[in-house]
């Protein structure tokens, strides 16, 4: 099978969006589900969070960073590329109800999985408050989109260059602590965001959902790669998740396990960077 | 009586630095001798030991005749994946026990004869097959492991219009993501697969069922949906320290090994931590494939742990002796009690209790009964989890009415029909993990009990 690229631009530094032709997983796609991908026969399958799917054009969006060798061969393709494969609609979907009032908050490129998150909570009837953060307001992605689905959007960047000088957690804590009554706070970001924001909002009881990123390989529940701790319980974040309550999950294991393959990755990467300017 | 011809395999000092096939076949001269060992019996029982019934005397009987090519082609009247069957049955427990020369000596050596002739078409190239009058019916097929793969060829082979659906990027289920290299080539696998897409059979990978599509809808689009799905969900011990790094389930090892090749990283891009003290706990066929494997990524040493004694090890008997030529080591009535963590999270070692064998168990196996206080850790940096399998619940998520047995297992009757009217189910899926022969047994009784449906028109019960 192939899948074409209808359309792929850089939207921040080293972050690119892709629009992929799979009109069978645009289909059966919703919030908070998965793909997995692979470029072609000699690649690894990848993982990577739907950021927005359209049905009647029957494309799914995904929107990732150069962090690797897999990623950065993905940000050299061109539109009408086609990748080898791309399976999904993976995980089971964001638990999304009418609750009131839903924080929803994305840091870095985990900003991409939440904007479908976001239409959906507004569609459900909530009020959605956005807070989105990166180091600085050149990696800030999604922006407009993100301010045009929520009620609410709030800017944090690390250096101050937009928004709030600070973390997401900050202002998350600031809307806490004002007199909104919160039903819910959904956050998808790098582990360690993600490890902060549940233990700053343990104290006030509100309910705090993560979408955890282990390293996967099926995606389908038949190798237990993905598998993480919560609640004590081990679980295959692939099949049960990939979101969980932040409250029950143990991050460290997910970061250690996030650390298992570091020296291969860096091995694969140089490989690649040194067939690269060969081919130049 | 002539004795049975031995198979020419490739040495262990030399196999254990490849993936290169152990077994190396018959020569032509081999093959002629060993069918020449055949009695041609007029009440074959190795027929009858074959779950999709071979014509065993028939395709032996052209062999010795030297027509190598109808040999083959009297094999493919019942079997489309001749050169896998040849190569992964456990033909000691099937055909070749109820040989007749078994009762005295040696049975002939049915799946090296077998393996002759699908190498011999191979070597030529296969003849594509003649494609069956369209009768207009559409079957969907999910999973194209061996169930699935043969049902699709019986099912085409009738004339009906084949739809396989198969959630991983490539077909053959455990044919290609389980067994290894050395066992069974994936080009061999990939070669069989094409045939069967001769007969018209259109595969489509990466097409999730249960999340793309639910078998309701499936059955609302198809005359007749057949599952064969497997048994791919891997079981944990449920110890102390099974999620630290280092600790793999032998499906994810076996994955990244076989379907990903990571073996061959970094030309492939897929990791796989190279230990250099392995321990694989489990007995079967999966565990002696794991622990080979994991030899030939370059351990030190590579053992097998398995609870009960060598009498009860369920691997097949010439894959434990090819282990044990390899240099795996077997510690046999011991079991893991906690998997210990070093620095990083890692896999230090295991710590194991001795067993002994009470009273047989409702398997029939004698039970191991672990000897109190005799704990002790063996080291290891790996540790790979092959204690089984059970079916993948995923799958059956939004099919209404669908009956499953407590294990996950998908209940049908004997001619292979599930609760749901158009639907019919067989291998793994329904009887937890098996055999790929027993696999293809029950694709084949399947596919005719559709096909009697879809002649009939009528409801299959």
């Amino acid at each position: 099978m192939s899948y074409k690229i209808l359309e792929k631009k850089q939207i921040a530094p080293q972050v690119h969006l892709m629009k992929v032709l799979a009109p069978d997983v645009a289909k059966a796609s919703k919030a908070g589900q998965f793909i997995i991908l692979r470029i072609d026969e000699t690649s690894e399958r990848i993982p990577l969070t739907i950021a927005d799917f359209d049905a009647e054009q029957g494309y799914v969006t995904i929107i990732f960073q150069e962090m690797g060798k897999t990623t950065k061969q993905l940000a050299k393709m061109k539109d009408e590329d086609e990748l080898q494969d791309f399976a999904g609609p993976l995980g089971t979907p964001a638990d999304v109800r009418d609750l009131g009032t839903v924080i929803l908050v994305g840091g870095g490129v985990g900003i991409a999985p939440v904007y479908p998150q976001v239409k959906a909570y507004r569609e459900a009837g909530n009020k959605v408050i956005s807070v989105i953060g990166a180091r600085n307001k050149d990696l800030l992605i999604l922006e407009d989109e993100m301010r045009d689905a929520s009620d609410e959007l709030h800017v944090a960047t690390d250096d101050g260059s937009k928004g709030h000088h600070g973390f997401v957690t900050d202002v998350v804590k600031q809307i806490l602590d004002s007199s909104e009554d919160v039903a819910r706070i959904v956050v998808i970001g790098p582990p360690i965001l993600m490890k902060v924001a549940a233990g700053m909002t343990q104290p006030y009881g509100v309910e705090t959902i993560v979408s955890l990123n282990p390293i996967m390989i099926d995606g389908t529940g038949m190798c237990g790669g993905c598998r993480v701790s919560v609640g004590g319980e081990t679980k295959f974040a692939c099949v049960d998740g990939p979101e969980f309550d932040a409250h029950k999950v143990d991050f460290n294991l997910l970061m250690s396990r996030l650390a298992l393959y570091r020296s291969e990755e860096s091995e694969c990467l140089q490989n690649h960077e040194c067939t690269c300017k060969g081919d130049n | 009586m002539a004795s049975r011809q031995a198979m020419p395999h490739q040495d262990p000092k030399e196999r254990i630095r490849n993936f290169d096939e152990v077994a190396l076949g018959y020569s032509k001269e081999q093959a002629l001798a060993e069918a020449a060992r055949c009695l041609e019996c007029k009440n074959p029982g190795c027929v009858q030991g074959c779950p999709v019934n071979v014509d065993i005397p028939g395709f032996i009987a052209q062999v010795k005749a030297g027509n190598f090519d109808e040999g083959i082609a009297t094999i493919k009247l019942t079997n489309s994946l001749a050169a896998v069957c040849g190569r992964v049955c456990p033909q000691e427990v099937q055909c070749e026990d109820l040989c007749v020369l078994a009762k005295k000596g040696e049975p002939v050596a049915i799946g090296r004869l077998e393996r002759f002739c699908a190498d011999h078409e191979r070597k030529k190239g296969v003849v594509a097959p003649v494609q069956a009058q369209p009768t207009g019916k559409h079957v969907a097929v999910i999973g194209a492991g061996p169930a699935g793969l043969t049902a699709a060829a019986d099912l085409a082979k009738a004339g009906h219009d084949v739809t396989v659906f198969e959630s991983l990027h490539d077909t053959g289920g455990v044919l290609t993501y389980g067994i290894p290299e050395f066992r069974l080539p994936k080009s061999i696998v990939k070669e069989e697969v094409d045939y069967i897409k001769q007969l018209g059979v259109d595969v489509k990978v990466d097409y999730v069922i249960g999340k793309i599509k639910t078998l309701d809808e499936l059955r609302e689009e198809y005359d007749a949906v057949f599952l064969g799905t497997g048994a791919g969900l891997p079981r944990f011990m449920g110890i102390e320290g099974e999620n630290l790094n280092g600790v793999y389930s032998a499906n994810e090892f076996l994955t990244r090994v076989n379907l990903m090749k990571a073996y061959r990283f970094p030309d492939y891009d897929t990791p796989i931590k190279r230990g250099k003290r392995v321990i694989v706990v489990g007995g079967g066929n999966v565990a002696m494939d794991a622990a080979r494997s994991a030899l030939r990524l370059g351990a030190d040493e590579v053992s097998i742990v398995y609870r009960r004694s060598e009498e009860e090890l369920p691997a097949r008997k010439e894959e434990v002796e090819n282990a044990r030529e390899e240099g795996i080591i077997f510690r046999l009535l011991i079991n893991p009690v906690r998997i210990l963590e070093g620095e990083n999270m890692a896999v230090k070692g295991v710590e194991c209790i001795r067993m002994e064998l009470g009273e047989p168990d409702g398997s029939g196996r004698r039970r191991p009964v672990p000897l109190e206080g005799s704990e002790y850790v063996l080291d290891a940096d790996i540790v790979i989890i092959a204690i089984g399998t059970s079916p993948n619940p995923m799958i059956l998520s939004g099919s209404e009415g669908l009956e499953v047995g407590s294990s996950g297992t998908i209940i049908v009757d004997g001619s292979g029909k599930t609760s749901l009217d158009n639907v019919c189910a067989g291998g793994d899926a329904v009887t937890g993990a098996a055999t790929v022969i027993s696999a293809m047994g029950a694709g084949k009784i399947a596919a005719r009990t559709i096909n009697k449906y879809l002649e009939s028109d009528s409801s299959m019960g």
